[in-house]
C-alpha cells in the first residue's frame, strides 16, 4: 500500500486495474470520463482499451468479455447508460463468467447533462445490484468489491458516483502493483443453453434472479459500508435519525459534528436494500429524515419497508417537501435540513453587505473556435429565411448564446437529425439544418442520416469535425486515426460514410475561410434531398494558436460589429475602441473578415 | 495543521494547477488533502473554483459558508462570489484584474472590476490585493498569474506552508522548462 492524491474517477480506475479487469471500454461523457483515461495510463499489459463509438457498442464489448471469463469494466455518464440500457437489460438475465462492473456516474445538479436521472432507480429497474461510494477512498474499494460480488452471483454489477464524487481528489491508500489481482486468461467456452437468450432461458432466469437478489439484500445488510453511527450525548434518547448515502452522506457526517452525534445511517449499496440493517436503523425511532439526491429513492425504499413491517415511523424527505425535490445538495444545505429536522439553532452567519452587481458568466465556445466560424457562416447564408437550426451535445451546444444564438432545439446525441427531418417533412417551406459534431457523428448520427435519406428528408447536415471529442477532454473518435491502445490506424472518414450511404451532395471546407464558407452553405441549401456541409477546422484547444490579431486603435471606428456579430471572449470595448486579450487571441482571424474599417490586422489567412 | 482555502476565477487561468501545487505542497508535509473543483463546461469561460481542505478529520471535499481559512481570487469579482464561504477573520488574496465576460462587453461593458475591489477593501478586513498588470511585468511573462497569486499567499502567512514546501511542488508537478519563470513568480510576493 502506498498514498497517492487521486480523483474519485482515477481511483476507480486503479482499483479496476488492481482488481486485474481484462477489459474496459466506454463512451466520454462528463463526470466519468476520467476513469477510463486512467486505465488507458496505467493499462495492464493484457489488458484490452477501447473509447467504444458509442455506450451500447461499449456495454456489448463488455458482455463479450464477461463470457470468456475476463473480468471487464464499462463507463458512461448517466445519460450514457440510456443507450446501453437495451444490451444492459439482457446481460442481466443471461449473466456472467468473468466480473461485468457498470460505471455510471450520475450528475445531480444538473451540472453538465440533460436529465437528473438516478441510476439506482435504474439499478431496480433493471434488477442490477448497485454500489453508490460517497468519497474517493471508498470507490477505491468498492469497485474491487463489485467485482467480487459480480463473479461470485454471476450479475453485473452498477458502480454509481455523482460529480461530487468522480471529481473530488484526495489523498489515498492503493495497492502497490505487486498487490494486484492477477485475471484470468480468455477462454469462452461455448454453451448456447446459457449465452443465447430465449424466452425459455428468461423465464428461469428472472425467477433466479429474484430469489438472488432478496439473498443480496441479506449480503449487503452485514457489508460495513452500510455504516449506522449511534447516537450519543444529547442525542442518546432521541427519537430522530438521518439516513443518506453517496456525497450527501459526507455533508450529514461533517454537520454532526457542529449538531452533535445524531444516530446517522449510511446507505451504500441501494440496491437490493440493504432492508436488515436499516430495520436497526429504525428501531425505536420515531422520525427519519432521508438526505439524498437525485430520486427519493431512499425515502420510498423506507416507506416501503416500514408498511411491511407494519412500523409507524414518520419518513421525511423530497416527498413530504422537508428537502428539495431537484437540484444538488449541498454542505450549507444538508447542516440547515438537519438542524431544523433536530431543533437545534444555528449561529446565523454574519451578514455581508449586499456585493455590487457580479458579472454573470455562461460558458462560451473558446477564442478562435472553429465552431463559432461555421455558426456565423450558416447565420449569414441564411439571413432573412424560413429556417430551423437543430443543434446536438457538445461544444458546439454553446453556439446557442448570443450572439451567435444559433441552436433552436437540443435533445440528446444524435437527435438533431431526428427532428429536422420530422419538421422538413411537416414545414416543407422552412430550410433545415441539422448541426453534429464529429464524435457525436459516430455515435449516434449515422442511422439519422440513413432514414433520412431512404424516407425521402430534406434538410442540410452540417457536420463540425474539430478532429476530438471536445467537451469531454479531447477524446479520440473513429475519426481521428488513434486508439486507446496507442496504435495509429486508418481514420474512417465521415465523407465516405456519407457518400457510402448515398449522399450526393457532402463538401468539405474551412469555416475560418467566411466566404466561401458562406458560398458553400447557400448553394447545397437549396438543393433538395439530404446533402450535407462538413465544416472541418481543428479544435484550438489542440492546435497551436497561430499568432494573433492586432487592432489599430486609431483606425477602429467603435461599431462593435466584431463584437455583436460573433461574441469572441478575446474582444472587448474599452468605450473608444475594440481591444483584443493577446493572451486568448489564436489568431484565426474571423473578426478581420468582418471588420468594417479594416481595423483589424495580422492573424491567419484562410483562402 | 488545518487550513480549508478555495481558489477561484474564470475558467482558463490556471486555478487547477495552483491547486493541485498547493495539495503536492500539503501531501509531502505529510497532510492528508481533499479538494474539489469545477471540471466540464464552465471550464469554457465561466465562474471556477476549487475548494481545498488539508489536515486530518475532513470528510467532505467541499466547504461550507463562513468556513475558509483563505480565498485566493484569480479575478475580483469570483472573489466577491466566493466570499459568503470566508471566515469571520479568513483572509483573501486577489488579483485586480477583471476578465470582462462577453456578455457585458455585447451589453455595452457595465462590469466594473475596481467596484469589485472596493468592495472587497470595505468588507474583508485582511485583504491582500495583487497589482497583476505590474506583477506580470516584472517577472515578464504574462500566464503566470497563479504563481504570483499563489506566493502572496505564501508571503502573507495565510497559506500555512513554506517556500520551500511549494518550491517542491514546482520541481514535482512542472515541467523543467517552465520551472524557472514559474519559481520567479512564486517569490516575486516576497521581493
Ligand atoms: S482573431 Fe479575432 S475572432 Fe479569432 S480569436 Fe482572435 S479576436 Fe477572436
Ligand atoms: S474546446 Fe475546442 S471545440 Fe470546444 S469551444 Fe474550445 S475550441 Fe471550440
Amino acid at each position: 500500500m502506498h498514498t497517492e492524491f487521486l480523483m474519485g474517477n482515477e481511483a476507480i480506475a486503479l482499483g479496476a486495474v488492481a482488481a486485474g479487469v481484462g477489459l474496459v471500454c466506454g463512451y466520454p461523457g462528463t463526470p466519468s470520463t476520467e476513469v477510463l483515461e486512467t486505465v488507458a495510463k496505467h493499462r495492464p499489459e493484457q489488458a484490452w482499451v477501447e473509447w467504444s463509438v458509442n455506450e451500447k457498442t461499449a456495454m456489448e464489448m463488455a458482455a463479450g468479455a464477461a463470457c470468456t471469463g475476463v473480468r471487464a469494466l464499462v463507463t458512461m455518464k448517466q445519460m450514457g447508460l440510456n443507450v446501453a440500457s437495451d444490451p444492459l437489460m439482457c446481460v442481466e438475465y443471461i449473466g456472467v463468467r468473468g466480473g461485468l462492473v457498470v460505471l455510471v456516474a450520475d450528475d445531480p445538479g444538473p451540472i453538465s447533462s440533460q436529465t437528473e436521472q438516478d441510476t439506482r432507480s435504474f439499478a431496480a429497474f433493471s434488477k442490477v445490484p448497485c454500489f453508490d461510494p460517497s468519497d474517493p477512498q471508498e470507490a477505491y474499494e468498492m469497485i474491487q468489491k463489485a467485482f467480487d460480488l459480480s463473479e461470485k452471483y454471476e450479475t453485473p454489477v452498477f458502480l454509481r458516483p455523482t460529480t461530487r464524487v468522480s471529481h473530488a481528489y484526495a489523498s489515498i491508500q492503493v495497492r502497490d502493483p505487486e498487490e494486484y489481482r492477477k485475471g484470468p486468461a480468455a477462454s469462452f467456452e461455448k454453451d448456447s443453453s446459457r449465452w443465447v437468450i430465449f424466452p425459455r432461458l428468461s423465464n428461469r432466469r428472472h425467477g433466479e434472479i429474484e430469489q438472488r437478489n432478496a439473498l443480496l439484500s441479506e449480503v449487503f445488510s452485514a457489508e460495513p459500508a452500510n455504516r449506522i453511527d449511534r447516537e450519543e450525548g444529547a442525542f442518546a434518547s432521541s427519537r430522530r435519525g438521518v439516513i443518506t448515502g453517496g456525497i450527501s452522506w459526507t455533508y450529514a457526517m461533517e454537520a454532526r459534528r457542529f449538531l452533535g452525534p445524531v444516530r446517522l445511517m449510511k446507505v451504500s449499496t441501494p440496491f437490493p436494500f440493504p432492508e436488515k440493517r436499516a430495520l436497526e436503523f429504525l428501531s425505536g425511532l420515531e422520525e427519519v429524515l432521508c438526505l439524498e439526491e437525485l430520486d427519493p429513492y431512499i425515502e420510498r425504499e423506507l416507506k416501503y419497508l416500514c408498511g411491511k413491517r407494519g412500523l409507524k415511523i414518520r419518513v421525511l424527505g423530497k416527498e413530504t417537501g422537508h428537502v428539495p425535490a431537484a437540484g444538488e445538495n449541498t454542505r450549507d444545505s444538508v447542516l440547515s435540513a438537519m438542524a431544523g429536522f433536530l431543533e437545534v439553532s444555528l449561529p446565523g452567519p454574519g451578514e455581508l453587505p449586499a456585493p455590487p452587481a457580479l458579472p454573470v458568466r455562461p460558458p462560451v465556445l473558446c477564442a478562435g473556435c472553429p465552431h463559432r466560424a461555421s455558426f456565423y457562416a450558416v447565420k449569414q447564408a441564411m439571413k432573412g429565411q424560413e429556417t430551423l437550426f437543430c443543434g446536438d451535445i457538445g461544444c458546439y451546444t454553446l453556439g446557442n448564446a448570443q450572439p451567435l444564438d444559433m441552436v433552436d432545439t437540443c435533445l440528446c446525441m444524435g437527435a438533431g437529425l431526428g427532428i429536422a427531418q420530422a419538421v422538413s417533412h411537416l414545414e416543407p417551406g422552412r430550410s433545415c439544418f441539422a448541426f453534429v459534431g464529429d464524435s457525436t457523428f459516430f455515435a449516434s448520427a449515422v442511422p439519422g442520416v440513413i432514414n433520412a435519406l431512404y424516407n425521402q428528408a430534406s434538410f442540410t447536415l452540417i457536420v463540425l469535425d474539430n478532429s476530438t471529442t471536445a467537451m469531454t477532454g479531447h477524446q479520440p473518435h473513429p475519426g481521428t486515426g488513434r486508439t486507446m491502445m496507442g496504435q495509429s490506424v486508418r481514420p474512417v472518414s465521415i465523407e465516405g460514410v456519407l457518400r457510402g450511404v448515398g449522399l450526393t451532395t457532402v463538401e468539405t471546407v474551412d469555416p475560418l475561410n467566411l466566404p466561401l464558407a458562406v458560398e458553400t452553405v447557400r448553394r447545397v441549401a437549396v438543393l433538395p434531398g439530404v446533402k450535407a456541409v462538413i465544416f472541418r477546422s481543428p479544435c484550438v484547444a489542440l492546435a497551436r494558436p497561430k499568432g494573433r490579431v492586432d487592432i489599430d486603435a486609431s483606425a477602429c471606428v467603435g461599431c462593435r460589429k466584431c463584437i455583436r456579430e460573433i461574441g469572441c471572449p478575446a474582444l472587448s470595448f474599452d468605450g473608444k475602441a475594440v481591444r483584443v486579450d493577446t493572451a486568448q487571441c489564436t489568431g484565426c482571424g474571423l473578426c478581420r473578415q468582418l471588420c468594417p474599417a479594416g481595423a483589424i490586422t495580422g492573424g491567419e489567412i484562410h483562402a | 495543521m488545518r487550513k480549508d482555502l478555495i481558489l477561484c476565477g474564470v475558467g482558463g487561468q490556471g486555478t487547477v494547477l495552483a491547486s493541485r501545487l498547493i495539495s503536492s505542497a500539503a501531501m509531502a508535509r505529510g497532510l492528508p488533502v481533499h479538494s474539489a473543483e469545477t471540471i466540464g463546461m464552465a471550464q469554457r469561460g465561466g465562474s471556477v473554483f476549487s475548494h481545498i481542505r488539508i489536515g486530518e478529520g475532513v470528510y467532505s471535499p467541499m466547504n461550507a459558508r463562513g468556513e475558509a481559512d483563505l480565498i485566493i481570487g484569480f479575478e475580483p469579482a469570483e472573489a466577491v462570489r466566493m466570499l459568503p464561504f470566508l471566515k469571520p477573520d479568513g483572509r483573501v488574496v486577489v488579483s485586480d484584474r477583471g476578465v470582462v465576460p462577453v456578455t457585458a462587453a455585447l451589453s455595452g461593458g457595465d462590469y466594473r472590476p475596481e467596484a469589485m475591489i472596493e468592495y472587497l477593501r470595505d468588507t474583508v478586513p485582511n485583504l491582500t490585493v495583487v497589482e497583476a498588470e505590474r506583477a506580470l511585468s516584472e517577472v515578464g511573462h504574462p500566464k503566470v498569474l497563479n504563481l504570483i497569486l499563489l506566493g502572496a499567499a505564501l508571503f502573507d502567512g495565510s497559506l500555512g506552508l513554506s517556500e520551500e514546501d511549494l518550491a517542491g511542488a514546482v520541481e514535482r508537478l512542472i515541467p523543467e522548462k517552465l520551472r524557472e519563470t514559474n519559481l520567479r513568480a512564486l517569490r516575486w510576493a516576497g521581493l
